[in-house]
Order: structure tokens, then sequence, then C-alpha cells
């Protein structure tokens, strides 16, 4: 990086990966933000309950849905954490973009060197992986964000109850799952 | 309810593509860094998010005191969170992501992280209908409501973040030390 705060500046943004310990503490810094303006701590997973309940109609009927307790609690409307999503994405493909990094992946290669190229073994991966982490999720009260990042900065006993049982499960099922030398470069 | 601001809707926006943007060029939108973290092999993602969690717990522990924020601790009923923990912990591994992340990786391509939006949306609908079933089974068992580190260990706020800022800094120097190392041979 040169001492010209000017160029110095575009290159960081330029650059595709950032030091993980410069994006944790940009994370840090939005955790001020998200707290002392917003007054809402950052998370996902309450707001994705709430846009479920729509993909729920054709399922249960909207009278379902609208009898439905867990529902009842969060209903479906347009808050602050439904559009911090939209943001989310927003970011999330303006960094790809402008760091040409946007990509179609189908398989990845970690799952690759283990189960095989077939996209179809992969999507029913991914499709029975996402049903269990949003289950555990709400369960939990929380996911990575607004329990393993949120909730720790806060000391939360449930917290870092849940983030230390997330790694030590993960950790473990991982070696079942990839097996322990599997890929290894 | 209260209708949502024009400056709120704008505040969420910006506050989630700063998220979506760092969590893309920390890397953690990757499928294979995520599962390198559950095989120990890449220390990315406990990077990323230990970080966030020293600068944003610091930050955000002056600004309560300063009366700027206030604490949203979410509930300790233990035996939902660790259950719900460890699935979360398996489904990660299958899937690969998080709630946060995957949303991330959608917008940036992953075709396989938007199957797995879909089962999230399965397990956010499939939570929903065991819900009152889970309520007085689960969650209201071994509850001990929001509780803090510093309550329950009568170590004081400062106390406890000194520490994990110093566990945090020598854990990073060790990781850093061992992967120097490893790029040496």
């Amino acid at each position: 990086m040169t001492l010209d705060s000017d160029t110095s500046y575009r290159s960081i943004l330029k650059q595709i990966n950032w030091s993980p310990y410069l994006a944790g503490i940009g994370i840090g810094v939005l955790c001020w933000i998200a707290f002392g303006v917003a007054k809402d701590p950052l998370g996902v997973t309450t707001a994705f309950s709430r846009i479920s309940s729509l993909f729920a109609i054709p399922l249960i009927g909207a009278e379902g849905v609208a009898q439905n307790t867990y529902w009842k609690s969060m209903p479906l409307h347009f808050d602050y954490g439904v559009i911090f999503l939209i943001g989310l994405m927003l970011g999330a493909f303006v960094s790809a973009a402008v760091s040409k990094k946007l990509q179609i992946e189908v398989v990845p290669t970690r799952w690759i060197e283990r189960f095989g190229g077939a996209p179809i073994k992969r999507f029913v991966g991914a499709f029975v992986g996402g049903v269990l982490v949003m289950y555990g999720a709400r369960m939990a009260g929380g996911c990575t964000s607004g329990h393993g990042v949120s909730g720790t900065l806060q000391l939360a006993l449930s917290s870092w109850v849940f983030v230390i049982v997330v790694f030590a499960t993960g950790i473990a099922f991982s070696v079942f799952f990839f097996g322990r030398n599997r890929g290894q470069p | 309810m209260t209708p949502i601001t024009t400056s709120q809707i704008l505040l969420a926006l910006c506050i989630g593509f700063a998220f979506g943007w760092l969590l893309h060029r920390g890397k953690v939108t990757n499928y294979n860094v995520i599962i390198d973290q559950f095989l120990l092999r890449d220390f990315t993602v406990l990077k990323v998010m230990l970080s966030a969690i020293v600068v944003g717990g610091i930050g955000v522990f002056v600004l309560v005191n300063l009366g700027e924020a206030k604490y949203a601790v979410k509930d300790a009923n233990l035996l939902g969170v660790m259950l719900g923990a460890a699935l979360f912990g398996i489904g990660m591994v299958i899937y690969g992501y998080c709630p946060g992340t995957s949303l991330a990786a959608m917008a940036t391509g992953s075709i396989h992280a938007a199957v797995g939006v879909f089962g999230m949306i399965g397990g956010a609908i499939l939570y929903a209908l065991t819900f009152d079933w889970v309520k007085p089974n689960v969650l209201s068992v071994w509850s001990y409501g929001k509780v803090r580190l510093p309550e329950l260990t009568g170590i004081p706020d400062f106390l406890c973040f000194l520490a994990l800022a110093l566990g945090v800094v020598a854990l990073f120097y060790f990781i850093e030390r061992r992967d120097a190392r490893k790029k040496l041979r």
C-alpha cells in the first residue's frame, strides 16, 4: 500500500480478499452503529422467519399461517430486519461485481473432492443442511450473526453456549462427513 | 406497529450492504473456507468472528455505559440453545453456509447456496409448525432468562473484555505462527 491516501483507499477497495482481521474489525465497527444508531443488533434469522410465512401460505393456507402461534409473534411485514437482508445481498453482490468475482458455482470444490460433481447430490445436501440450519437457529433463538457476533459481544450466556456447541458439533461432524484426510491438498 | 420511516429503510440498507460487503471481502461467503474451518485447516472464519466480537464488544460496552445503546440479550433457555446449536452445527457442515453467509453467497452466484435457502425456508416453516410442541417441551427447560457472563461469574465487565481480548490476540498469534511455519515447509 502506498502512502498516498487516495490510491491506498482505491487499492483496498479493489483488493479482492481483505485480511480476515480487517473484515472482522469492520463488522465490529458495524455493530457499534447497529447498537448505537439503529438500535437493532445485526441478525438474520428472525427476519428470515417472517419472510418464510409467505412461502407457508400455499402449504397450510393463509388462514393456517394467521392461526399459527409462532408467526403470530413475528408476522410478515417489511421491517428493519427484512430490509437489512436485502442490503446484505446487495452488498455481497456489488463487492463481488466490482472485484470481478461474480461466478456461477453449482458444486463447490470441497464437496466435489468428497462426493463428486453431481449437482443433484449437492442440491439434496444443501437443501437438507439448510432445513437443519434454520430449524436449529430458530430453536436456539439466533444464528451466527444474532448469537455468534451480536450476542457474544454482549457477553450473553446463551450466545456463548450457542457458538461453542456449534463449533464443537461442527468440528466433530465434519470429521465424520468429510473424513479426516480426504481432499487434503 | 409503527410504520418504518425512510431514514430507517436507508439505515437498514446501508448496514446490510456493509455487512454483505464485509462477509464477501472476508471470504466467508466461500463454501470451501467455511468447510476448511470445521476441518481446522483454515481459521478465516474464527479470525473474522473473534475480531468482530472483540472490537464490537468493547465499543458497544462503551456505548451502553454512555447511555447511547442498550443490551439486547437473548434468553438462556439452555436446552433449546444447545439442541438448536447442535442441529445448526451439523446442518452447517452439510450445507456449508450459515443463514447470513448463504444469502451473501447466493447473491454472488452460488447456485447450491440458493437451493439451501429454500431448505432454510423449509426449516423455518417446520419450526413454526412444531412450535406449539417445542415451546413447552424444549424452550422452557433449563431456562435462566437473559443472563450475562459478568453476572453469572461475578467478574466485572471490563475484566471479561480484557481477558477476551488478550485470549483472542494470543490465539491469533498462535494461528499465524503455525501458518507461517506451514508455509515454510
